[in-house]
This record gives structure tokens, sequence and C-alpha cells, in this order.
């Protein structure tokens, strides 16, 4: 099934209206529409990644630095990133707001994001992530903007995952 | 060359620029120099410093960044030299102190070990156009004088022994270390706001 063109032009907005101005993030599939919206957007500073753990590390500088900032990445590239949002962003209270694409789940037809699909959200439970479930376009932009306040209030990580009924047409 | 002598060397220069440093010794020889709050200590996460150091230059164009960095711990990140050649945050000098050890968790050998792997070529071979290495302190003293004036990222490979501090210990938890190194930003920017 295709990209949503429509409801990734409804969480770039969101994101936007969340008052972020920076992202992190490392190229997938079902982020792609959006990614492209970041890059050609002035307002928008997109930082891409070689790998998933480096964006902790931005983002922490960018929490430091002041500055409103949003993780975009695949369920697999958070299961890479483990040791710096524990080691970094849970252990010294630094604030993470990440939306993460849910690959492997309900209607997955590819075998290799199943195992990643299977077990992330119990992953999130086991590392005391809070963590929602968007899968409604007219909710989502509210949804990240309620993620992002509770990463500031919270000092900690906090997970948004973009569904298949969100992500795709 | 010993990496405490080329921190202290350094030392007065980082009084006014933003320095993320790595754990074990290289953390605890800053330290011992004398905290302030435009400092933090990474002392987990290996491989993450070089990446707070690109979020803070990027976000925060008008300061200066130094990462003081360790071979065990860029070899978790080698990626790091491509982000860092790809967005070549200006305002960012990355210090790499080789001992070819992972000294603050035993003592094993590194990858860099005997001239294995050649951090400074993997950092050219990234991308990265300033790339220095400094086999003595006159020669790291220079590299690093160089990198201040220039007004681009650079990066120094410091080939040091693999000795480190005979004590650990702060009097800083963790967090506090956060929230100051944060407010120390906050107040600087508030303090040049028109």
């Amino acid at each position: 099934m295709p990209v949503s063109y429509e409801n990734s032009k409804v969480i770039f907005e969101g994101i936007k209206a969340a008052g972020i101005k920076s992202v992190s993030a490392l190229p997938e599939t079902w982020l792609g529409l959006l990614l492209q919206r970041a890059e050609d957007d002035p307002d928008i500073d997109l930082i891409q990644v070689a790998k998933e753990e480096e964006a902790i590390g931005i983002a922490a500088g960018a929490y430091f630095a002041g500055e409103p900032h949003v993780l975009l990445m695949q369920n697999h590239g958070f299961l890479a990133a483990i040791n710096g949002v524990v080691s970094l962003a849970q252990l010294y209270g630094i604030p993470l707001c990440m939306l993460i694409a849910f690959r492997g789940h309900w209607g997955e037809p590819y075998p290799w994001h199943t195992r990643g699909g299977i077990v992330t959200e119990e992953v999130l439970r086991a590392l005391s992530i809070p963590f929602e479930l968007a899968r409604d376009p007219d909710k989502v932009a509210q949804q990240i903007s309620e993620a992002y306040t509770f990463s500031q209030s919270s000092l900690s990580p906090v997970a948004l995952l973009l569904t298949r009924d969100l992500m795709e047409d | 060359m010993e990496r405490a002598k080329c921190i202290e060397m350094i030392y007065p220069e980082l009084e006014d620029k933003l320095v993320v440093t790595i754990m074990g010794a290289c953390a605890q020889e800053l330290y011992d120099l004398g905290h302030r709050d435009n400092f933090f200590y990474l002392q987990h996460a290996m491989g993450l410093a070089s990446s707070i150091g690109l979020g803070l230059a990027r976000h925060l164009p008008d300061e200066r960044v130094i990462v003081l960095d360790g071979d065990g711990s860029v070899l978790m990140n080698l990626g790091t030299f491509t982000t860092l050649a790809r967005y070549r945050p200006a305002n960012m000098i990355h210090v790499i102190f080789d001992n070819g050890s992972l000294l603050s968790t035993g003592g094993f050998d590194s990858q860099t070990t005997s001239g294995i792997t050649d951090l400074a070529a993997i950092a050219r071979g990234a991308g990265i156009e300033h790339v220095a290495s400094a086999d003595n302190e006159l020669q790291f003293g220079e590299a690093f004088l160089e990198a201040l004036e220039l007004d681009d990222l650079s990066v120094i490979v410091a080939k040091v022994k693999a000795v480190g501090p005979d004590h650990y210990g702060m009097d800083l938890e963790l967090p506090e270390n956060a929230f100051r190194f944060r407010r120390f930003i906050r107040e600087k920017k508030q303090a040049a706001a028109p």
C-alpha cells in the first residue's frame, strides 16, 4: 500500500504546530514523504543520521541548546538506539520526543519487519517509556503536541507509534 | 604524551566554550582541573559525545563546542564522522585522545593499538577536511590553536599514553550536571539577547 500523502502532510503540520523547528531522522519508507517536506521547509532544520543512536545525542544537544526537537525513526532504529536512550536520556533526565514508524504489526506483509514489530511495545514498557499509538489523522497533531509537552515536563523519553492505519492509504 | 597534560594545556581556552567529554579518565582529568558549568561529562552512552557536540553546535552557532573524545568511544560510533562531515558544524572541534586502549574498562587493547586502525584516516575518508594528528604536546597545542582560529569543523587525533588518574569521583550528580549545563547555556543566551 502506498504511503499516505495526506497523512504525512498532517503529521508534518502537527510537528510544526507543536513549535518544533529541529528534526533528526533516519529515512525509512513510511517517513519518506514527511522527510521530503522537512527537507523542503526552510523553517525546519533536518539532520539525517547514519544510525539512530546518533540522533539521541543530537537531541540531547538540541535540548541543552533550548531548541525544540523531535526524532523520527523506524521501530528497528529505536531498538538500535536503546543504549543511548537509557544511558544518556534516562540517566541524565533529558527529554526525547520520538515519532516511531511502527512496522511489523497488524497487516504487515514483510517478514523482515515482524520480529521488531512484535517486541516494540513490550520493549517500550520494559524501559518505562510512555507511548501512544497514532491511528487517526484527526488526532495525530494533538498527540504530537502532547507527546512533546509530556517529554519536557517528565524529562523523559516519550514515544508516539505511527501505525499502518495512519501511514498507508 | 599524556591526555591529562593535553587537557591541562587547553584548559584556559575552555573557559568560554561548551565542552562535552566522554566517560572515565577523560572526564575526571577535566573535572580535577576545576569544574565549570559549561562542561558536560557523558559518563556512559559511549560514542555519543560527538553527536551531542553536533546537536549543540548546530543549534548554537554563536558558541564554540569542544568535544573531548576517545578511541574506544569513537569506535562505537564511527558513523558520527559521516554525519559531522555532512553537516560540517563550523563551530566544533572534535578532539580524540587515542590511547589504543579501553583504559577505563580494564585496559584492554582497542582496534587502534599499534596503529592497526587509523582514526584520522577514517575521519578524512568520511569527508572531514581539517584533520590533524598529534604525537607530542607541541603538535597537539599547535593543532588546537589552529583549530580555534579556523571557522570550520576540525578533528584532532592525539596519540596519548594509556594512563589515567589514580582516583575517580565527582561531587556532581549526573542529572545535576545536565541541569547546570543547560542552565548555563540558557543564561548565556538570555544575557546575549538584546
